[in-house]
């Protein structure tokens, strides 16, 4: 049905199309995916200004949902934390992608094939073998500091934020080196004629002419860090509860209301970074 | 004396020469080092260092109240050859693969449309598949649970329609954490078709054509052969995340489906028996790494 259908479009252009049953079966499926995809979310969002308690019947608009979250004190601390953790997580991932690569793309060192390996690691491994394998090294790890300076360090923040910097890096390096591989390299020879040295003709000729690539990779791992699930899961420690965490364990205790309403929050956030991500970066090359 | 003038300049220009290019190495080797050192540092301590520790783990016996006993032994991946463990891995496989095959045969057509589609259109689709794709996977999977359950919207409407008098039993069964794992992975199946099949040179078609072929015929001997690439690239960019998937069995399969990355949270969090879980945590490796070895092997004898 597919053959027939490209034949139709590519025999027939500049005729009208007509519309053939395999045209009408392609786009149904086109609609049908488009309802699967959104369907969820939008009946999510919904039930969040459904007066009922009982969710799924309809008792009418309220915002009591939205009102109570924003007086909820758990509800606080666990964006506090997500924001906390995503705001560091960022700036040294992108900071350290960034180094990675122009390392990838400029320099040439002995184990750098090894090393590129190495880096694409994090992007295929199952996000539960990393989640584990960072929970057994901080154990070992605060159990060696114990045993040896009497260091009592405990899972937290600080876990959490190490974790979230060493899955996003890998992705800032892969966005910001696909800016670098369509560079015109030509326009930092002219600021080195013109007698720039190399710290001139980074500042002022590179990292301008890298920016859009350094920001998507900023706003990517931004958003991998808010949204991240099963690596804070196995990583966090009392206190350090992130809205994920928070909106899993609701989830466990029983479905309430109030879970649409802090989804729906969450979930507004996520397009809203995305969409202007996406707006930035059009503005950029156009 | 005279020799010896003669000599020593020559001899200090070599060194000259040796400590410029010395000092030239010696600093891209130090710009190399300032670059790839920050990431290679993080890699090593937050990422290599943990693997290799669960890696030694998976050899290692349990000792009392779920502490690790450092003795070498082989049982954590004999113990995995148990029925009870052998059949989460066989039903972890099955249920990937079969997301991977709803997600191309739902996906493939999808894509087509896409790249057929006028230019102007083709964009403001293609963002229409990653805005979903793009939130909070735990929301939506939250999300598909609130459709499935038993007084959820699907079986409230299927009851007022009549259809059925009692609710359907869709939430924690294989067909949930299929639907969910499609819900979440169908765009890594969409993009890299839709980059093959917009690649793609349509005239070939109508070459095929004026040669005699039928529908089917071009589509199974020069539009699928052409767009292969991306098929697989996507088929192994759904694969992986599904048959490592956490949350998603863990919420739609309520415990009643238990795939890989369940027992490795089970064997950490709750049996304590960390040995084992290492060992089923590198079984979960090894099938990540065949199946990406798999498709670079594939992708090499289709270029010769």
């Amino acid at each position: 049905m597919t053959a027939q259908a490209a034949v139709t479009t590519s025999t027939r252009r500049p005729v009208r199309r007509r519309i053939s049953t395999g045209w009408t079966l392609l786009w149904l499926n086109v609609f049908l995916t488009f309802v699967f995809l959104y369907a969820p979310i939008i009946v999510m969002s919904i039930f969040s200004f459904n007066a009922s308690r009982q969710m799924q019947v309809w008792m009418g608009f309220t915002l009591d949902w939205y009102v109570r979250m924003l007086h909820d004190e758990r509800v606080r601390v666990a964006a506090e934390n997500s924001l906390i953790i995503a705001l560091v997580s960022t700036a040294v991932s992108t900071v350290i992608g960034t180094l990675t690569a122009l390392a990838l793309e400029r320099t040439r060192f002995r184990v750098k094939s090894l090393y590129e390996g190495a880096m694409y690691l994090p992007i295929i491994v199952p996000e539960i073998v990393m989640a584990i394998a960072l929970l057994v090294f901080f154990n070992l790890t605060f159990q060696g500091l114990d045993q040896l300076f009497g260091l009592r360090l405990n899972f937290g923040l600080g876990t959490i934020t190490i974790a979230h910097i060493a899955f996003s890096f890998p992705f800032v390096a892969v966005v910001v080196r696909a800016r670098l591989a369509d560079f015109d390299r030509t326009l930092e020879q002219a600021a080195q004629d013109l007698g720039a040295n190399d710290w001139q003709t980074f500042r002022y000729i590179t990292l301008p002419l890298l920016m859009p690539g350094i920001i998507a990779g900023a706003l990517l791992a931004f958003t991998l860090s808010i949204d991240d699930f099963v690596i804070t899961f196995f990583n966090a420690g009392v206190g350090s509860t992130t809205l994920p965490l928070e909106i899993y364990g609701r989830v466990r205790r029983g479905i309430t209301p109030d879970v649409n309403a802090l989804s729906t929050v969450l979930l507004l956030a996520s397009m809203l970074l995305v969409l202007s991500s996406l707006a930035l970066q059009r503005r950029r090359s156009s | 004396m005279a020799i010896v003038e003669q000599i020593g300049p020559s001899e200090r220009a070599v060194t000259w020469r040796e400590r410029l290019g010395d000092a030239v190495r010696q600093r891209e080797g130090l710009r190399a080092l300032l670059l790839a050192g920050p990431g290679g540092a993080w890699l090593l301590f937050f990422f290599l260092l943990p693997t290799a520790i669960v890696f030694a783990y998976s050899f290692a016996r349990r000792g009392p109240y779920g502490t690790v006993d450092w003795t070498f032994t082989l049982e954590n991946y004999v113990r995995f050859f148990d029925w009870l463990y052998i059949r989460v891995f066989l039903v972890s496989v099955w249920l990937a693969l079969l997301t991977t095959l709803i997600c191309l045969l739902i996906g493939y057509p999808f894509a087509f449309v896409i790249a057929r589609s006028p230019r102007r259109w083709r964009n403001a689709l293609l963002v229409l598949v990653l805005i979903p794709f793009w939130t909070n996977f735990l929301v939506r999977t939250y999300a598909i649970m609130l459709l499935l359950r038993s007084d959820g919207l699907i079986n409230n409407a299927l009851q007022w329609l009549g259809l059925i008098d009692r609710p359907l039993t869709m939430l924690f069964t294989p067909f949930a954490v299929v639907l969910g794992l499609v819900y979440g992975y169908l765009p890594f199946m969409i993009l890299p078709i839709y980059a093959s099949i917009e690649k793609f040179d349509f005239t070939l078609v109508e070459a095929a054509q004026d040669l005699g072929a039928n529908t089917w015929q071009v589509f199974w001997r020069v539009l699928l052969p052409l767009t292969l690439p991306g098929v697989l690239a996507g088929s192994i960019l759904v694969f992986i995340p599904s048959v490592g998937a956490f949350v998603t069995p863990d919420l739609l399969g309520g415990g009643k489906v238990v795939m890989i990355a369940n027992l490795i949270n089970q064997q950490f969090l709750t049996v304590r028996h960390w040995p084992f879980g290492s060992a089923v945590s590198f079984v979960l490796m090894a099938i990540v790494l065949a199946a990406t070895m798999l498709y670079f092997r594939i992708g090499e004898t289709r270029r010769i």
